[in-house]
């Protein structure tokens, strides 16, 4: 696992190898030499021998290691691909060689719990924006780098892996990440937009899921398309109102990362929300869904999470509240949307 | 109960006046004006894109403003060929834009030496005139003068006048990281940004630093304080520079700025008013004007450019707060901030310190009756807002060591990025109200004005703002009994906050309740015509001034107190 330095150029870091992160890996590879961390042993040793990851062909100029000092010490932008879950014990894991020059991107599509500590979720029944954090959040708490961004859009990455053209945005404060994040990943099959106001890009990959969740339970119920284009109206404007509330811009939310994950999610039966809210209305019990999915579907933590903001800030967000019944209360999908049909929307839109 | 305070006579820590970073600059006064006034006109070029129809309408627009300016409000303090100079702008413009026969080179470097004279102007009179003569003459003058009516007051006796019973340090009492800023002053550049509720800081600021024995801080003080004699006195004895509210044009700004830059970099200790101006509402500022503190970030990212990496080159933010239980000009302060409907525009600064007169008269009230005032200073940042260690050197969250410079890093090297550094300012200002919450001193006035107008604002739940404020005072009582356990509830949770660190709480604040709440009456607002808290005849409390009320509660807003009321 010897690193050449022959390049002048330094190499880019890519924390997890998920199937996200291999594709954006790859993506990356095409430009310039990368280090991808991975825990596990295999993995490493897989990428370093074999140039595969889970047996899918990766590109030769991607090196494996499973030690963080030696990713932060080779690369200058680091990009963090980790599930929601495992990332703040990730990020923590890498904080002591992180240093004020990195850049660091992430693609991680969750909200991260901050309580006081000792506390737990069910100890506060109402809480607060400062109650939670999203990625970026959690990497500027965590460590000393404030050059940070994030990736989100439509990017579904057995798509990517294909090389079907996409897009992506890039969301940073800082214009020189935006810059630098567009110079590594853009190429002919690859769009890159800029955004300044991450907070909004992260909440519009996050916010999606639960929508993504009540998509497939319409497809699960049998319903057609007038239903699921009802849904993601309506589920476009509490996704406005929620984010809004967190702190994230309208433009943001009706941009690739908005609307345009929000589209692709709802319609592809790949995603793992959809498939609860499907599998659900095809009357399985959440806790046998649960045990039969190899990987958490991000949407249920992120219903928990905005149903007890929703209930601590006085709003009311109709689709995310039933939906909360639905998973954890036992109300029954088909009650949900009786409910919801006869919730009293006034107007069509009415937050531009 | 004096525990925390500290009363003592710090040395100089340099002793030697020619030492002084601001004794330098004086001395080479010259040469420095005509260096800001120089990097001002390169960066108007800049922001101009140094293209020449800009830079011609960015001058015809200051023109037209000064002239609106001249005209309209003009000051006491305005120089005598103000007209004359303008006049002589104008014609040059006018001359310029007729003469079609120049070609485009001739006429750009006609318009960057009208450019040229402007700055030169503006940087001429933003510097500060400081006379180490003065200085001394005003310090001793403060201490005496301030030490004898003090003595008057306290020691009874035909003596007392001559007393030294008291100083002034009884009376003001700084607490906090007071070794650390002087330890600091003598290895790198000191920028201390201190709260800002009344007009009696900045001379409150000059006395502490004097005090703790550090060399005179430079600061920008609003032009409209010279219009006063004394005052000009003073603010110019104290190395003020004067920054005029009324120029809004992009020549004057530029200039403004890089005077604050360029003397950071010089190594001066400068002091800003974060706020921008006093806090209209009594709330600590929650939003800073990032303007001047820019200034800070620049003049490191340019002092690491210039190779200077140790800590001789490195700038150290203090935050500071001042609590007092009184602020002279809160009636007007408080009536600004309710009519002001969000948009900046022009108030008259016409206010009880307009003359030396009621000056003299509140300074005497202030130091004949009891009210103390506390200064507390902050743990010293670097300019991301990361805390230093004894050697200057800036640590992270877990303790480790770290380099500023490597903020400023992109592929391997130190660069100039505007954008990057006008997020850092954002950062800083962030840190600097965090810090601000975090060392602010809770006093009893401040407690019982924040319990007793949440207790009427819960009473009448369903009103805004204005209209609770608009409520008659007569119909207003809050049973003592009441008031009591709120007061004790709210105590409660304003020690939890101190126990972690959240905010600081004075040394009479550990009496018992009925103390405190007593403390509290007597002094929250005390010398105002109208009080906004007292005990009526049958010992409930009342109200005589609501916006008052209002402004001194707002002191303890910010700390998600006002959450126990709901």
């Amino acid at each position: 696992m010897s690193l050449k330095e022959n390049s002048t150029e330094k190499p880019i870091g890519v924390v997890g190898m998920g199937s996200f992160g291999t594709a954006i890996a790859n993506i990356l590879a095409t430009k310039n030499k990368v280090i991808a961390y991975a825990r596990r042993a295999e993995v490493v040793e897989e990428i370093n021998e074999k140039h595969s990851v889970d047996g899918v062909k990766i590109h030769l100029d991607i090196v494996g290691t499973q030690d963080p000092e030696l990713l932060c010490k080779s690369c200058e932008t680091i990009f963090f691909m980790v599930p929601s879950a495992a990332f703040q014990e990730v990020i923590r894991a890498f904080a002591p060689y992180l240093y004020p020059y990195h850049i660091v991107i992430h693609g991680t599509k969750g909200l991260c719990l901050n309580l006081p500590q000792g506390k737990s979720l069910g100890d506060l029944e109402k809480i607060s924006r400062k109650n939670i954090l999203t990625m970026s959040e959690v990497i500027l708490k965590e460590t000393v780098v404030i050059r940070v961004g994030c990736l989100a859009g439509p990017n579904l990455a057995r798509e990517l892996y294909l090389g079907q053209p996409a897009a992506t945005v890039v969301a940073s404060r800082f214009n020189e990440v935006i810059l630098e994040g567009q110079r590594l990943l853009r190429n002919d099959k690859f769009q890159v937009y800029g955004n300044s106001d991450i907070v909004g890009v992260e909440l519009s990959g996050v916010l999606k899921n639960i929508i993504a969740i009540a998509a497939g339970a319409l497809a699960g119920l049998g319903l057609g398309e007038n239903a699921k284009g009802l849904l993601i109206s309506r589920g476009m404007v509490e996704l406005v109102y929620l984010g809004n509330a967190l702190g994230g811009s309208l433009k943001s939310f009706i941009g690739l990362a908005g609307i345009g994950d929000l589209v692709t999610t709802c319609n592809s039966t790949l995603s793992r929300n959809y498939t609860v809210g499907y599998r659900l209305a095809r009357g399985e019990k959440l806790q046998d869904i649960l045990n039969t999915m190899e990987e958490v579907a991000e949407g249920i933590n992120t219903v928990r999470l905005m149903k007890a903001f929703v209930e601590g800030t006085g709003m009311r967000a109709p689709i995310t509240e039933n939906l909360y019944k639905v998973l954890f209360e036992d109300l029954k999908i088909e009650e949900a949307l009786q409910y919801l049909m006869k919730y009293p929307f006034s107007v069509d839109v009415d937050f531009l | 109960m004096a525990e925390t305070y500290i009363k003592h006579k710090y040395d100089p820590i340099l002793p030697q006046k020619d030492e002084w970073p601001v004794v330098k600059l004086s001395k080479s006064r010259k040469e420095f004006v005509k260096k800001v006034a120089e990097a001002s006109k390169k960066s108007v070029l800049q922001v101009t894109n140094n293209n020449i129809d800009l830079l011609k309408e960015e001058l015809e627009t200051t023109l037209y403003r000064e002239k609106l300016r001249i005209k309209q409000n003009p000051w006491a303090v305005d120089p005598d060929d103000e007209q004359e100079f303008w006049r002589s702008v104008r014609s040059k413009l006018v001359q310029l834009s007729a003469e079609g026969n120049k070609n485009k080179s001739q006429k750009k470097k006609a318009y960057v030496e009208i450019l040229d004279e402007i700055t030169m102007r503006y940087a001429e009179e933003i510097a500060s005139n400081f006379i180490h003569s003065h200085y001394k003459l005003t310090r001793r003058m403060v201490t005496y003068g301030f030490s004898r009516l003090l003595n008057a007051a306290r020691v009874k006796g035909i003596k007392s006048i001559f007393s030294n019973q008291y100083t002034l340090q009884d009376k003001i009492q700084i607490v906090g990281e007071t070794d650390q800023i002087r330890n600091l002053a003598s290895k790198g550049t000191i920028v201390m940004v201190p709260t800002h509720f009344s007009n009696l800081d900045s001379i409150l600021i000059g006395w502490i630093i004097s005090v703790l024995g550090l060399p005179p801080f430079i600061y920008g003080a609003g032009l409209n304080l010279f219009n006063i004699g004394i005052f000009a006195y003073f603010m110019n004895a104290l190395g003020a520079y004067k920054v005029d509210r009324r120029k809004k044009n992009l020549p004057y700004l530029e200039t403004l700025k890089t005077y604050s830059s360029e003397a950071i970099q010089f190594g001066v200790h400068s002091l800003f008013f974060p706020g921008g101006t006093r806090s209209r509402s009594g709330m600590i500022e929650k939003k800073l004007k990032l303007g001047l503190l820019s200034t800070a970030v620049e003049a490191q990212r340019a002092n690491f450019q210039k190779g200077v990496k140790d800590v001789a080159g490195k700038i150290f933010i203090v935050p500071v707060t001042i609590n007092y239980h009184f602020v002279l000009e809160a009636p007007s302060l408080i009536k600004e901030h309710l009519s002001m409907t969000g948009q900046e525009r022009y108030y008259k600064e016409s206010d009880e310190f307009s003359t030396s007169y009621k000056i003299s008269k509140f300074l005497v009230k202030f130091f004949t009756k009891g009210s103390d005032i506390s200064v507390s200073i902050g743990k010293a940042m670097d300019v991301l807002g990361n805390y230093v260690d004894q050697d200057g050197q800036s640590l992270d969250k877990h303790g480790r060591i770290i380099n500023t410079s490597d903020y400023f890093i992109s592929n391997g090297e130190i660069t100039i990025d505007a954008q990057r550094e006008e997020e850092y300012t954002h950062h800083l200002g962030k840190r600097i109200v965090e810090e601000f919450h975090k060392i602010n001193r809770v006093f009893s006035s401040h407690f019982v004005a924040f319990v007793a107008f949440q207790l009427i604002k819960k009473e009448n739940k369903k009103m805004d703002l204005y209209s609770l404020l608009r409520l008659p005072e007569e119909d207003i009582e809050i049973p003592y009994g009441e008031f009591k356990s709120t007061c004790e509830m709210i105590l409660q949770c304003i020690l939890e906050l101190e126990a972690e660190g959240k905010v600081q709480v004075a040394p009479h604040m550990r009496n018992d309740i009925n103390a405190i709440i007593n403390h509290g009456l007597e002094n929250v607002g005390m010398y105002h015509a109208k009080r906004p808290l007292v005990k009526n005849e049958s010992g409930n409390i009342v109200t005589q001034d609501l916006s008052l009320l209002y402004f001194y509660h707002n002191r303890l807003l910010g700390y998600e107190l006002e959450r126990k009321f709901n």
